[in-house]
């Protein structure tokens, strides 16, 4: 079966986001006054052949902590759904 | 014998011609090893150096890692071999687990690309073996994701056991500690975002690089 995975990458709390602070500081500009802790995070798309939903996530969890992730700056939240094809 | 270096060689390097010319005026040898090589050879020493290997798609250095060169420039640190960084290269290393911690974006938003001064903090590695400690070069760096960054735990590590080799005088980027380079716990791996090829010659502003360039050879052989 085939599992949909879907991993969100974000920088860790504590480490500098220049990128994300650049945004925040041009909302109000825009009337978005209102909008407060902007994160900036990566977003990542694919489908696991598995068995079961708790072994797609595993092999997710993997690959997220292996390679789209860097853990010194970096968390990734994984998310598996229910099977996307027989 | 002229020592030999390896000079690695990604899809996307673009400094490998600086960096064998620059060698080539401290009297090594150097040899270009494609990314898909499985060995460094009889090389007394391995630069990787700057550019974009693969493209730094997902982050710089990410998928430079899986290239089949990096396993056998591990081996070749794991014997002791010495093994220098150089900006992209610098963060391959990170991202290879030869060196702690990793490189992200400046903290100014800019690719910079400028002169700078460093200052020698050890001169215990293999890029600073025998050059006093605070020694001042100035090189130039040209990089977006030129900050170090690593836990505290590490940054305690890197102090305690001396192994911050190289410190920004001005520091351009966010870098924790001011650091521009750092070595591993066997002293034999640097990685540094300044480019010592870059500064290579007073004709282009500086000749300060080869100082480092010559270290290396001369731990490599020794």
């Amino acid at each position: 079966m085939r599992f949909a995975a879907h991993v969100e990458v974000r920088l860790r709390p504590g480490i500098a986001d220049p990128e994300s602070a650049t945004i925040e500081r041009a909302l109000p500009a825009l009337g978005f006054d209102d909008v407060h802790e902007l994160a900036t995070g990566r977003s990542f798309r694919f489908e696991v052949e598995a068995e079961s939903a708790e072994s797609a996530r595993v092999r997710a969890e993997e690959l997220a902590g292996r390679l789209l992730a860097n853990p010194v700056m970096e968390d990734a939240t994984v998310s598996v759904s229910e099977p996307v094809r027989g | 014998m002229a020592p030999r270096v390896g000079v690695v060689v990604f899809p996307g390097t673009n400094c490998e011609h600086d960096v064998a010319s620059a060698l080539t005026l401290v009297g090594a040898e150097p040899t270009f090893l494609w990314h898909r090589d499985r060995s460094v050879g009889d090389a007394d020493a391995v630069v990787v150096p700057g550019g974009f290997a693969h493209g730094d798609y997902l982050r710089a250095g990410a998928l430079a890692r899986f290239s089949p060169i990096m396993d056998a420039v591990s081996t070749f640190a794991a014997a002791g071999g010495s093994v220098v960084g150089i900006c992209n290269g610098f963060q391959v290393l990170t991202e290879a687990g030869l060196l702690p911690g990793a490189l992200q974006k400046n903290n100014t938003l800019r690719f910079m690309c400028a002169p700078v001064v460093v200052t020698v903090a050890s001169d215990r590695s293999a890029l600073t073996g025998g050059i006093p400690v605070g020694t001042e070069l100035t090189l130039s760096v040209n990089n977006f994701d030129g900050s170090y960054v690593c836990d505290a735990g590490v940054l305690d590590a890197l102090r305690a056991e001396d192994r911050v080799v190289l410190r920004y005088v001005d520091n351009p980027n966010g870098s924790i500690d001011d650091i521009a380079g750092i070595c591993n716990q066997g002293r034999n791996v640097v990685g540094l975002m300044p480019h010592p090829e870059r500064a290579s010659s007073e004709l282009i502003g500086s000749a300060d690089g080869l100082v480092l360039l010559r270290s290396l050879l001369s731990v490599a052989v020794a």
